[in-house]
């Protein structure tokens, strides 16, 4: 079984629900970048997705979009992010899924992408660009590398649309909240449930919820409806403020721990 | 060199290996709604007839199409004749594709609709169209062009509609169209996305090219009409590349040659230029593989170019295939040239050509001069250059009141 696998049977045999981080490679720098990915693990993460900086990040909203600019500054780019993730699966053991736009994965070539992915360490990836119709090359040339694709699902998807991507998913399905881009939000519109409980109907394989989750109070809310929560903008905010100064380099990992342990408290 | 029974994009939206749908999952099924909706109104004879009435007695079509006599003569070479479409309701051809577009957002009873614009020329002629038709408007400008094209900002407000400036990235018309994108996302089941370009995912680079092949349509009569015969080359400028296919499309498979005319900037070598097909490698950008501006990191690079709306590092994925299959040669034209063309063209027709259509003058001039007197060269003058007069002016070394 693969990790990703591993990880969400472990999380079901015992009740749980899998908390998912996000953080960018490279954000605020390489250096510090790997420091987080460790303590978001050691926090309790129980998957990591490192993002791969773009210039033109369409599906982000402007917390990620800003920590692409920080990496893209501190001179991260796709080989420097197989480099990170290749030093965290030096340390840590728990699945690792890489999130890119396309284009900078075609520019390296798609096959020499994955392979180098796989070789990394990496467990997946998810291409926000890329949904199931132009995906098909993508995913059987990793599959053949043992990575995942992770296909997203939105609230606008139509029930066919819905059957076909998960009939084709590997790893987990990622469930977009809401219609919009990343960033953390208020609250969660009460459709949410609806479309995890008509994803979960379609699969046995894990189903998690991302985009605008940040708070103790919206994972109460849908987390007997899903596997798992995707956290990104809600991390990436502290490691904004640590880069304007506001907080020390030791606050900011105190921080982030901080966030993930009170989030996973309550799944 | 012409085309046989040209009948691409393919299903998938692909004109050879170009073109696709590279969207955020939550936009597939507004896309599977447009392709679905425009395949109805294409068929549709009152959609045909009401786009018909609004172009001719609205937009001012068919505009003409005159022989430059003297700037002709002035040449020494080919005649030339210029397609006008300058003279189209709100001074380009972008009106073409707006009033088709907010009629079809109209029919799939959209209420609102969102756009991005570079120079301003397609912002205006949205805002323009959804005051006409009543619908809601938004339209994204990087803050860079908002300030480069005040007068046209305050057009857009006059007709009603949210200018919103784009600070992110480079400011200019690539983060308009990440930030139109994220809107349309945030807001898609009530609001249209009206493209301007010949760019994006499927099905836009082919509505945005049916709404804009009235112009070489019209060419095509009018040459046949004043001439008698077709021409023998075709001129037209290439940011996203909307006017030159609305000019190239009714051509393709007829024995003219076609010519695409790039930003050069301030040169190919320079690294400062707007030159996509010349330059860039594939990739994909906006929702479409196509070429793109880009570095070795497939980080998407500026673009620059004197004028905004050819200001973009990427390119439709048709001019992509027929640059490929050698159908239409893409050429570049710096600054400098386009500047001289715009002073040429005022000067001995009294007309000033946008700063976009001054590229396609002055490679129009250019090849003209080499061919002889019979020969035919038409140029397709997109826009008029009143917006650019300030820009103009700066480059020429000269202040205007403020």
């Amino acid at each position: 079984m693969s990790r990703i696998g591993q990880v969400f049977a472990e999380k079901r045999s015992r009740g749980e629900k899998a908390l998912i981080a996000y953080t960018m490679g490279g954000d605020p720098n390489l250096t510090l970048s790997l420091e987080i990915i460790k303590t978001l693990a050691a926090s309790g993460a129980d998957l990591i997705e490192v993002g791969l900086p773009f210039s033109d990040p369409l599906a982000d909203g402007p917390v990620i979009q800003r920590a692409g600019q920080r990496a893209l500054a501190a001179g991260s780019g796709p080989e420097e992010v197989l480099a990170l993730i290749a030093a965290a699966r030096q340390e840590l053991s728990l699945p690792l899924v890489i999130m890119s736009y396309l284009n900078p994965i075609l520019q390296i070539g798609i096959d020499e992408f994955l392979r180098r992915a796989a070789v990394a360490g990496a467990d997946g990836l998810i291409i926000p660009d890329l949904p199931a119709e132009e995906g098909e090359e993508i995913r059987a040339a990793a599959a053949g590398y043992g990575l995942d694709l992770i296909p997203l699902v939105a609230p606008t998807t139509g029930q066919k649309r819905l059957e076909r991507i998960v009939g084709h998913a590997s790893g987990f399905i990622y469930c977009v909240s809401v219609t919009g881009v990343t960033g953390a939000r208020d609250s969660l519109p009460a459709e949410v449930k609806s479309l995890l409980q008509k994803v979960k109907k379609l699969t046995e394989l894990p189903v998690c919820l991302g985009f605008g989750i940040g708070k103790p109070e919206q994972i109460a809310y849908i987390k007997d409806y899903c596997d798992g929560v995707i956290v990104g903008s809600a991390l990436v905010e502290i490691i904004e403020d640590y880069t304007k100064g506001e907080i020390k380099k030791d606050k900011m990992l105190e921080l982030i721990a901080k966030k993930v342990q009170t989030l996973k408290s309550v799944l | 060199m012409s085309l046989k029974n040209y009948k691409l994009p393919d299903a998938r939206g692909y004109f050879g290996p170009y073109g696709g749908q590279f969207v955020p999952e939550t936009l597939m099924a507004a896309l599977d709604e447009l392709i679905e909706a425009y395949e109805e109104v294409k068929k549709d004879r009152s959609f045909q007839a009401e786009l018909t009435f609004y172009l001719q007695h609205y937009a001012g079509r068919p505009t003409p199409l005159y022989f430059a006599e003297s700037l002709s003569r002035y040449v020494g070479g080919a005649k030339i004749y210029l397609k006008r479409e300058d003279l189209a309701h709100t001074g380009a051809h972008k009106i073409n594709n707006t009033i088709g577009q907010v009629l079809l957002a109209r029919r799939m009873g959209k209420k609102k609709v969102v756009a991005e614009t570079g120079a301003g020329q397609h912002g205006v002629a949205t805002a323009t169209a959804a005051a006409k038709f009543g619908l809601e408007c938004t339209i994204f400008m990087g803050a860079e062009d908002v300030r480069r094209q005040e007068l046209n900002v305050y057009r857009m407000r006059l007709l009603g509609a949210q200018v919103e400036s784009v600070t992110s990235g480079s400011r200019t018309l690539k983060d308009a169209m990440n930030e139109a994108i994220r809107y349309w996302v945030t807001h898609v089941r009530d609001t249209y996305y009206v493209l301007g370009s010949v760019g994006g995912p499927h099905p836009y680079p082919t509505i945005v090219r049916d709404f804009q092949k009235v112009i070489g349509e019209e060419t095509k009569a009018q040459v046949l009409a004043q001439e008698g015969r077709l021409p023998d080359l075709i001129v037209a400028c290439v940011g996203g590349g909307s006017n030159a296919i609305g000019m190239f499309y009714p051509f393709l498979e007829e024995e003219v040659r076609l010519v695409g005319v790039e930003a050069a900037g301030l040169g190919l070598e320079s690294g400062r230029h707007a030159a996509t097909l010349s330059r860039g490698k594939v990739g994909v950008l906006h929702g479409a593989k196509s070429y793109v501006l880009q570095d070795d990191r497939g980080q998407i690079v500026e673009a620059h170019s004197i004028s905004a709306g050819l200001d973009y590092p990427g390119v439709g994925p048709e001019h992509a295939y027929l640059k490929d299959i050698g159908r239409v040669e893409y050429t570049a034209v710096t600054d400098e040239e386009a500047l001289e063309a715009f002073k040429l063209l005022a000067k001995t027709e009294g007309i000033l050509p946008a700063l976009e259509s001054a590229h396609a003058v002055a490679k129009g001039v250019e090849l003209a001069r080499e061919l002889e007197s019979e020969k035919i060269v038409v140029i397709n003058l997109s826009g008029r250059g009143d917006k650019d007069v300030y820009t103009v002016a700066r480059e020429l070394g000269v202040t205007l009141g403020e």
